[in-house]
C-alpha cells in the first residue's frame, strides 16, 4: 500500500461571535508508513484542531474551507459520514488527552473494548471478549483476566490510558494520533506508556502522529518534528536537525524554554527578557543574591502526619526544615501526599499528628478553622496549581490582589489601597490596564500573575506554591519562574516549591525533598540530581523525557517480531 | 457593565423565545406599576345594567356577573399576583440560599440535620401544606405569601447547597481563606455570588410557580377575598356561569395566568445565558 497520510493546505475555520477565527492558516503535512510524526506548540497553535480535522471530529462551528486531506488514496475531507464511520477506528484511530473522561464510566472495560471491536467487524460477544483479552495482554496490564470485568474508576490514570490505547489498536487501524496521551499522568507512568505506543506501533508498523507540547518527549519518540504557531507550520524537519539546529525565531525560543536536565534559571531569564521585550514592562533589575542567613530556620516540620480513616495515611511522619530566605523543593509522584503536605503547611487543612513550627510557634495546634484570624496568616501565603480556578470568576483582578490587602491589612478602599495594589500588580509584571479586566479577559500567563500577585501583595514570609507553572506553555513558564526567582531575592521569601518537574525543582531551590507514598523518600541539597542515593529518585530522574543527541530513540528498538493473529 | 449589556443583547439577538419572554415579562411589569391609569374601566365599579356581555367593541373582554369589565380587572389583577409572586420568591431565596450555601459550605451535622428537616417538608404535599399553613394563620395576602414563601424553601436550600458543593473546592476558595476570609465570609462575599447565575434561572422558573401557586389558593377561597381583583379568584368566580356558555368570565384570567407562566418559565433559560460570567469574551 502506497503512501499514508498527505495533508495538502489545509484550512480550518471556526465561526465564532466575534466573527470566523482562523484556526489553520493552511498546513501540509506527508507521513509515511510506519513513521512517527511529532505535532509540537503551545496551546492556541492548532495542532488539536490538525488531529480532529484528520478525523473529521470538529465541533460543528469548525469548518474544513479548503484544502485535502488524502489517506490512503481518498480525500478525507469529501467523505460521506457513513464512510468516515468505517474509517475512524478501522483504520485512523485517536487517543485523548484524558483517559478517563474518554471512557464510559459506567461500563466495564472489557465490554468497551469489545464495542470497539464489534462495531467494525461481525463477531460473536464471546469472540470479542477474547480478542479484548488478547489486546489487554498485548497492553500489558497485569492480571488481564481480572481486569476485564473493571470499571475505569477501579484503574489507575496510566491504567486507563493503555485501556484506550487497546481500544485505539483493536480494529487494527494504519494511523494513530495520539493528542497529548500522557499530559497528567506521572513522568513514570508517562514513560511506560510512551514506550508502550512506540513499540506497538513499531510491532504493528502503524504510522503515528504525537501530538504534544513537551518538546522533551516529541524529542524522543519522533522521527520527524513540526512546529506549529497560529495555525501555521513554521518549521519541519527530523528530529535531530529541530533540535540542534533550531532556524525559526518560534522554535529556537521553544527550545530555550524548554527546561533540560542542564538548564538554568539564568537561561531562563534569557528567553523570559526576550520576551517581555514585547510587553516593555519592569526591564530586569541586576540580580540580587539570595540572602540565606546560615542556620536561621523558618519553619520546622516534625513527624507530620495525616491520616483520613484509621486506614488511610497520606502523609506519614514527615520532618524537614526552611530556612529563612530560602527555597524547598517538595517532588513526588501524584499520591506521594506531596500536595497535602503543602496544605498543611498553609494551614488550610489539619495535621493529625506533628508539628508545624513557624518562627518557633506551632501553628499546626491552631485550627485550620480560625487560622484567618492570627498573624502567622499574613506570612504564609500560596500560589495556586491552576491559574484558571484559582481567582474568583467574580473579582476584577484589582479586587483579587486587593482582597488580602483587605483582609489581612485591613486597608480601606482609597489611595493607599490603589498604590499597594497597582505597585504589586506591576511587580508580578501586570500592566495597569489589567486591573479592571475580569479573569476570563486573561491569558493564562497573565492569571498565573495575578495569582503570584495576590499571594505577594502582603509580603508573607513564606510563598507555599503548589505546581504554579503546570498548566502553562513552556515559554510563559519560563517567564513566571523567572518571575518568582526575581521576587524571592527582592522580598526575601522562603519557598515551599511543590512539583512534579524535577527540571523546575532543581532550578527553583536549594534543597529538595522526595515524597513516595506519604513518606519522605529523600532530603538532599540540588546535587540530588547529580547523584540520587535512593532508587526511586533515580527512576524520576530517568524518566524525563528529553532530547539526547548522543542517545538511541525509543522508536529505533529492534523491533520485535511482527503481531500476528 | 456596557459590556453586560452589549453580552446581553448579543444573547438576545440569537434567542428570539427569550427576547419574547423578556418583553412579556417586562409588559406585565408595566400593568402592574401603572394599572390604574391604564384600565379602561374602574375595575371595582358594578353595573348591573351591563352584566355577563360578551367581548364587544366597548369591553373587549366582557364584563361579569356585576357588569365590571373584564379587560380592566385583569390589568389590576397583575399587581397583586406579581407582587405575591415576588415577595414569596424573593423571600425563600433569601433564607434558602443562605442556609444552603451554608450547609454545602461547612457540611458535617448542620448539613444533615438540615438536609432530615428539607427531606421533612418535601415529604408533605406542598400545595395541601400551603392551604393548611393559610388555613392557620388567618386569610390575607401577607399569609399567602408566608405560605408561598415556606413550600419554596426546601428548592432553594437544596439548590444552593449543591451549587455550593461544586464550587466548594475551587482554588478560589483556598485563595480566600489564605487571604484571610472566614468561613462566613467566603460563603457570603465568594460562594453566594457565584452560585447566582443559577440561581436566577430558578428564581424565574419558581415566579411563574409561585403566581400559580397564589391563585390556586385563591380559586379555594384562601387568601385574597373578593372583591379584590385577582386571576385566581376570577377563574374561580366566572366557573360558576361556564356552563351558561358564557365563556369569557373563565378564559381570559386563566389565559393571562398561563401566557404569564409561560413568560417566567422561557425567561429562566436565557437568563442563564446572560448571568453567566465565563460566556462573556
Amino acid at each position: 500500500m502506497t503512501g499514508g497520510l498527505s495533508i495538502d493546505d489545509l484550512q480550518v475555520v471556526f465561526s465564532t461571535r466575534n466573527g470566523p477565527v482562523e484556526a489553520l492558516r493552511g498546513i501540509s503535512l506527508e507521513l509515511g508508513d510506519g513513521e512517527t510524526l511529532g505535532v509540537v506548540g503551545e496551546s492556541g497553535s492548532g495542532k488539536s484542531v490538525t488531529a480532529y480535522a484528520i478525523t473529521r471530529l470538529l465541533e460543528t462551528s469548525g469548518k474544513i474551507v479548503n484544502g485535502r486531506i488524502v489517506y490512503k488514496g481518498s480525500d478525507i475531507t469529501r467523505l460521506s459520514e457513513s464512510d468516515l464511520r468505517t474509517m475512524r477506528g478501522a483504520s485512523i484511530s485517536m487517543i485523548f488527552q484524558n483517559p478517563r473522561a474518554a471512557l464510559n464510566p459506567i461500563r466495564a472495560i472489557g465490554l468497551q473494548i469489545a464495542d470497539a471491536i464489534r462495531a467494525h467487524t461481525a463477531v460473536t460477544a464471546k469472540e470479542a471478549r477474547a480478542e479484548a483479552l488478547d489486546l489487554l495482554k498485548s497492553v500489558m496490564i497485569r492480571d488481564p483476566e481480572a481486569r476485564l470485568d473493571a470499571y475505569p474508576h477501579e484503574l489507575s490514570g496510566g491504567m486507563c490510558q493503555r485501556v484506550m490505547i487497546a481500544i485505539a489498536i483493536a480494529c487494527r487501524p494504519h494511523l494513530l494520533i495520539a493528542d497529548e496521551p500522557t499530559t497528567g499522568l506521572d513522568v513514570t507512568t508517562q514513560k511506560t506508556v510512551m514506550t508502550l505506543l512506540a513499540r506497538i506501533t513499531a510491532e504493528r508498523n502503524m504510522s503515528m502522529i504525537l501530538i504534544t507540547h513537551d518538546l522533551g518527549l516529541a524529542a524522543q519518540y519522533c522521527d520527524k518534528i513540526v512546529v506549529m504557531e497560529n495555525g501555521r507550520i513554521v518549521e519541519r524537519g527530523t528530529t535531530r536537525t529541530i533540535f540542534l539546529n533550531p532556524q525559526h525565531p518560534y522554535t529556537r525560543r521553544l527550545v530555550a524554554a524548554s527546561p533540560t536536565p542542564t538548564s538554568t534559571i539564568d537561561d531562563l531569564a534569557r528567553v523570559a527578557e526576550a520576551e517581555q521585550t514585547t510587553h516593555a514592562l519592569s526591564a530586569r533589575p541586576a540580580a540580587k543574591p539570595y540572602s540565606i542567613t546560615d542556620g536561621a530556620i523558618l519553619l520546622q516540620i516534625r513527624n507530620l502526619t495525616k491520616r483520613y480513616s484509621s486506614n488511610i495515611i497520606a502523609v506519614n511522619d514527615v520532618s524537614f526544615d526552611i530556612p529563612v530566605g530560602g527555597s524547598v523543593g517538595l517532588v513526588g509522584e501524584s499520591g506521594s501526599g506531596k500536595t497535602t503536605v503543602s496544605r498543611m503547611i498553609s494551614r488550610l487543612i489539619e495535621p493529625s499528628d506533628g508539628k508545624i513550627i513557624f518562627d518557633s510557634k506551632d501553628i499546626g495546634a491552631i485550627p485550620a478553622r480560625v487560622f484567618h484570624s492570627v498573624a502567622e496568616r499574613r506570612d504564609i501565603q500560596l500560589v495556586f496549581q491552576d491559574p484558571d480556578g484559582s481567582l474568583n470568576p467574580r473579582f476584577s483582578v484589582f479586587d483579587c490582589i486587593a482582597d488580602p490587602l483587605r483582609k489581612l491589612e485591613k486597608l480601606r478602599n482609597g489611595k493607599e489601597l490603589r498604590e499597594r495594589v497597582r505597585e504589586t500588580a506591576a511587580r508580578a509584571g501586570l500592566a495597569d490596564n489589567l486591573l479592571s479586566r475580569f479573569p476570563h479577559q486573561l491569558s493564562g500567563g497573565q492569571k498565573a500573575r495575578v495569582g503570584i500577585a495576590r499571594a505577594i501583595s502582603i509580603r508573607p514570609r513564606l510563598l507555599v506554591l503548589d505546581e504554579p507553572t503546570a498548566a502553562l506553555d513552556v515559554s510563559v513558564q519560563a517567564i513566571i519562574l523567572n518571575l518568582l526567582d526575581r521576587l524571592r531575592r527582592e522580598d526575601n521569601m522562603a519557598f515551599l516549591f511543590v512539583s512534579h518537574d524535577l527540571n523546575v525543582v532543581r532550578m527553583m531551590c536549594e534543597r529538595v525533598v522526595v515524597m513516595r507514598l506519604g513518606k519522605v523518600e529523600e532530603i538532599g541539597g540540588s546535587s540530588l540530581f547529580g547523584n540520587p542515593q535512593s532508587p526511586y529518585t533515580r527512576s524520576l530522574l530517568d524518566a524525563i523525557p528529553h532530547f539526547d543527541p548522543n542517545g538511541q530513540q525509543i522508536k529505533a528498538l529492534p523491533k520485535a517480531n511482527e503481531y500476528s493473529r | 457593565m456596557s459590556s453586560t449589556l452589549s453580552h446581553a443583547v448579543w444573547v438576545l439577538r440569537g434567542n428570539t423565545i427569550t427576547t419574547c419572554a423578556i418583553f412579556g415579562v417586562f409588559c406585565l411589569c408595566i400593568f402592574a406599576l401603572f394599572a390604574p391609569w391604564l384600565t379602561p374601566f374602574n375595575p371595582l365599579a358594578t353595573d348591573v345594567a351591563n352584566a355577563l356581555q360578551p367581548p364587544n367593541a366597548r369591553h373587549v373582554f366582557g364584563t361579569d356577573q356585576l357588569g365590571r369589565d373584564i379587560l380592566s380587572r385583569l390589568i389590576l389583577a397583575t399587581r397583586l399576583d406579581l407582587i405575591i409572586a415576588a415577595s414569596a420568591v424573593v423571600l425563600s431565596f433569601a433564607i434558602g440560599s443562605l442556609i444552603g450555601s451554608f450547609c454545602g459550605y461547612l457540611g458535617g451535622w448542620i448539613d444533615r440535620i438540615v438536609g432530615r428537616i428539607v427531606d421533612v417538608i418535601m415529604a408533605f404535599p406542598l400545595f395541601v401544606l400551603a392551604m393548611a399553613m393559610v388555613a392557620v394563620l388567618g386569610n390575607s395576602v401577607q399569609n399567602i405569601i408566608i405560605a408561598t414563601a415556606f413550600i419554596n424553601l426546601p428548592i432553594y436550600i437544596r439548590f444552593a447547597r449543591a451549587e455550593v458543593n461544586v464550587k466548594r473546592d475551587m482554588g478560589w476558595v483556598e485563595a480566600a481563606r489564605a487571604s484571610g476570609h472566614s468561613d462566613l465570609s467566603v460563603t457570603v462575599r465568594y460562594l453566594l455570588p457565584n452560585i447566582m447565575p443559577a440561581m436566577t434561572v430558578q428564581i424565574s422558573l419558581n415566579l411563574g410557580w409561585a403566581i400559580i401557586n397564589a391563585a390556586g389558593l385563591s380559586f379555594l377561597g384562601l387568601g385574597v377575598v373578593a372583591p379584590t381583583p385577582e386571576w385566581g379568584i376570577m377563574v374561580a368566580e366566572g366557573a360558576r356561569f361556564i356552563t351558561a356558555g358564557q365563556w369569557w368570565l373563565v378564559a381570559f384570567p386563566g389565559l393571562a395566568l398561563m401566557l404569564t407562566v409561560l413568560c417566567f418559565n422561557l425567561m429562566g433559560d436565557g437568563l442563564r445565558d446572560i448571568l453567566d460570567p465565563r460566556m462573556r469574551t
